[in-house]
């Protein structure tokens, strides 16, 4: 029951999220919060650019070597007393879940923030098989209130302003006194900690994802800062843990390495509040705990990355400084990406997830400015990998005629340096002569995609070219 | 073909192997075997006095709340002094950690109570396996001794630290789990009081876990 992507809509919806207040406003939060917390715990650490190499090598090991750290990984979770269920597809993973959570008599789950469980549309399924799947972690249980999907990969509901969440809650929250303040986000988390703790004590089974999976140990790692992924994986009698196959990590010391990357990248922090290590079911002599733990490891066509220029996506560990720190996120937010995965990691995972044809549109949607390659802790070369999207689409004839032509257009005069140079001269000369008087323009033939939104400046001094031949010509000197 | 043989083999066959190479094996055994360690960085090593200082400053700064005691037999009258300073009632709930368990709690006007936590418990205490001086973070294991629920029903979590037990990284305090027995169910790896920031981008303390965090070093 994978989630029916409305990616081919990319433009339509870049468009919609550029005309919408509230999500406009909400974005600002964005670009204020993530990237100054981010910068300032780097700073903080003057071995953040080696343990960003170290990162990066480890991923790459790992990748080489998957078959085989999956079978220790499998071995060492049944020594431990847990069960391990493969899924080739979203609908396998699905089933499997589902099955368990039959088999348990279940009659409600609750769920630890997991990715991979969106991609695979997980809450639908048990939902369809009569269950209820509550959502904990406050921006998760906040979209699902909503009907909608996570806007961004770490912060699901960043989309929204508090003004909107207060609706929500008053709408869905009807036991509550109708007149009580909801004007401040303490008030709004206090709320949702009362309503979700009883869901916690009631339910049956616990989801949760899972950063990394130790394969040495055969523990799954989950990071969170609220504790209801914790609350969710130690209440109910069965723990399942969903995560990807490339989540695997040999060691507990290589997850240490990729834990000190991990939480400064998303937001800045050291350390997440919680890091918990979660190995089989319950101790014969605990009193609390899981009795039964299943791992449900997905594929869903990332073995088919191994091997092909894609490879590099898989060393991702789902931090989202790329989409913090990308201009196009910025100024259209998650949602307008269509499908689960927003932003530059997007833009290159859903074509390869579910094919070019669909989600060809989102490595187009980049300026290539190069900022989200700069903070990628394990060092994805993104921008690179967008381009190979392009590339491939452009191959399989999928890029509109005008977008075609342009492109030859513009081929034509990039092999004629001297034409190139005297048309850009020429452009130049006649819109700085055009605007020589605001110094911009408000609406522009032709390119009325970039006016409705913003102002064009008019050229200035020198074309690049031109101002390039001089700088050399004084550096000889 | 089996879902599991499905992926395995769509994995070896992007990748151009069998699997049964002895140079990729030998790989794998080296690594799981010999555990290196990443870069680790400065800031947590020293001396112990460092170390603690280090601790107490990255502890703060996450918006845990720090006391040294010099001794074990401070821990009932701190806490004590503590729940009354916050208009808190006195009872407390703990596990079977013997460490915890010799303490004198009558004296200090405590009701404590024993076993996991069902939720209606207001504070919580807990023994450290050890704590983490770079990021002020305690390494708590599950267990009779240590309920895990303790670590995140109740509002308010106590934790004793030994200051024997404070290490530099997180890579020692792994390395003396492995060698001190099988892994319990669960670690939690704790670095201040439970937040979220999901609203608006506001860092909010009290989430789904504990509200505060008070830590209590031991230095005998």
């Amino acid at each position: 029951m994978t989630l029916h992507p409305t990616t081919p809509g990319f433009k339509d919806n870049a468009h919609q999220a550029l005309r919408d207040p509230e999500l406009q406003k909400a974005l600002g939060h964005v670009q204020q919060g993530f990237i100054y917390k981010r910068q300032s715990a780097v700073e903080r650490l003057p071995e953040f650019e080696n343990l960003r190499e170290a990162a990066r090598d480890l991923k790459d090991h790992v990748l080489k070597h998957l078959d085989l750290y999956l079978e220790t990984y499998e071995r060492n979770v049944i020594a431990s007393g847990g069960q391990v269920h493969f899924a080739r597809t979203s609908a396998e993973a699905c089933e499997t879940i589902v099955n368990i959570c039959k088999s348990h008599g279940a009659k409600s789950v609750t769920k630890g923030k997991s990715m991979v469980s969106e991609e695979i549309g997980l809450n639908g399924a048990i939902e369809a098989a009569g269950m209820q799947a509550v959502e904990t972690d406050l921006g998760e249980y906040i979209i699902q209130l909503r009907g909608e999907t996570p806007s961004h990969i770490i912060a699901p509901a960043v989309h929204l302003t508090k003004e909107q969440v207060e609706v929500d809650f008053r709408r869905v929250h009807t036991h509550l006194e109708p007149a009580r303040d909801l004007s401040e986000p303490v008030q709004l988390l206090t709320e949702a900690r009362g309503v979700l703790r009883q869901k916690f004590l009631d339910a049956d089974v616990g989801i949760t994802g899972a950063n990394f999976l130790v394969a040495e140990t055969g523990s799954s790692i989950i990071v969170t800062n609220e504790g209801n992924g914790d609350l969710t994986q130690s209440l109910p009698r069965v723990h399942i843990v969903i995560a990807s196959i490339e989540k695997i990590v040999p060691t507990l010391e290589d997850a240490i390495l990729l834990l000190r990357v991990l939480a400064r990248s998303a937001t800045g922090q050291d350390m997440s509040v919680y890091t918990t290590l979660s190995t089989g079911p319950r101790r014969a002599e605990d009193p609390d705990g899981p009795e039964h733990y299943h791992v449900v490891l997905v594929d869903n066509g990332r073995s088919a990355m191994l091997g092909t220029e894609f490879e590099d996506m898989l060393r991702c560990i789902r931090c989202g400084a790329c989409m913090n720190h990308c201009p196009v996120y910025h100024a259209i937010g998650g949602h307008a990406y269509g499908w689960v995965y927003p932003g530059p990691m997007g833009a290159v995972l859903t074509p390869s997830l579910i094919g070019v044809e669909k989600g060809g549109h989102l490595p187009n949607a980049s300026t290539f400015c190069g900022r989200c390659e700069s903070v990628c802790p394990v060092k994805i070369p993104l921008p690179k990998l967008m381009r190979h999207w392009r590339e491939r689409e452009f191959e399989r004839h999928l890029t509109p005629a005008v977008q075609r032509y342009g492109l030859k257009i513009w081929g034509f005069f990039a092999k004629n340096p001297g034409l190139y140079s005297l048309a850009t001269r020429a452009a130049m000369t006649t819109l700085a002569w055009l605007g020589r008087d605001k110094g911009r323009f408000t609406s522009l033939p032709l390119a009325k995609g970039w006016t409705d939104y913003r102002d064009l400046p008019s050229p200035q001094g020198d074309t690049f070219q031109a101002q390039w031949r001089k700088r050399q010509k004084e550096a000889r000197r | 073909m089996s879902a599991r043989d499905d992926v395995f083999a769509n994995i070896r066959r992007s990748l151009g192997v069998s699997g049964k190479e002895a140079t990729r094996r030998a790989g794998v055994t080296q690594r799981l075997e010999t555990t290196p360690r990443g870069p680790i960085p400065a800031r947590g090593q020293g001396s112990p006095a460092a170390r603690l200082a280090t601790f107490i400053t990255e502890a703060t700064r996450v918006s845990a709340s720090v006391v040294v005691l010099n001794n074990k037999d401070a821990v009932p009258d701190e806490v004590a002094r503590f729940l009354r300073a916050a208009n808190l009632p006195l009872s407390l709930k703990m596990g079977q950690d013997t460490r915890l368990a010799v303490l004198n709690w009558k004296s200090a006007g405590l009701d404590t109570s024993n076993g996991p936590s069902d939720g209606s418990d207001l504070n919580a205490l807990s023994h450290a396996f050890g704590g983490v001086a770079e990021t002020g973070s305690l390494v708590l294991l599950s267990g009779p001794d240590n309920p895990v629920t303790l670590n995140f029903l109740p509002d308010n979590h106590f934790v004793v630290l030994s200051a024997a037990d404070l290490a530099a990284d997180l890579e020692s305090v792994v390395t003396k789990l492995k060698q001190h027995s099988a892994l319990p169910r669960t670690v939690n790896i704790i670095t201040g009081p439970s937040r979220s920031a999901d609203i608006e981008q506001t860092l909010l303390l009290g989430a789904h876990g504990p509200r505060q965090l008070h830590i209590m070093v031991t230095l005998k």
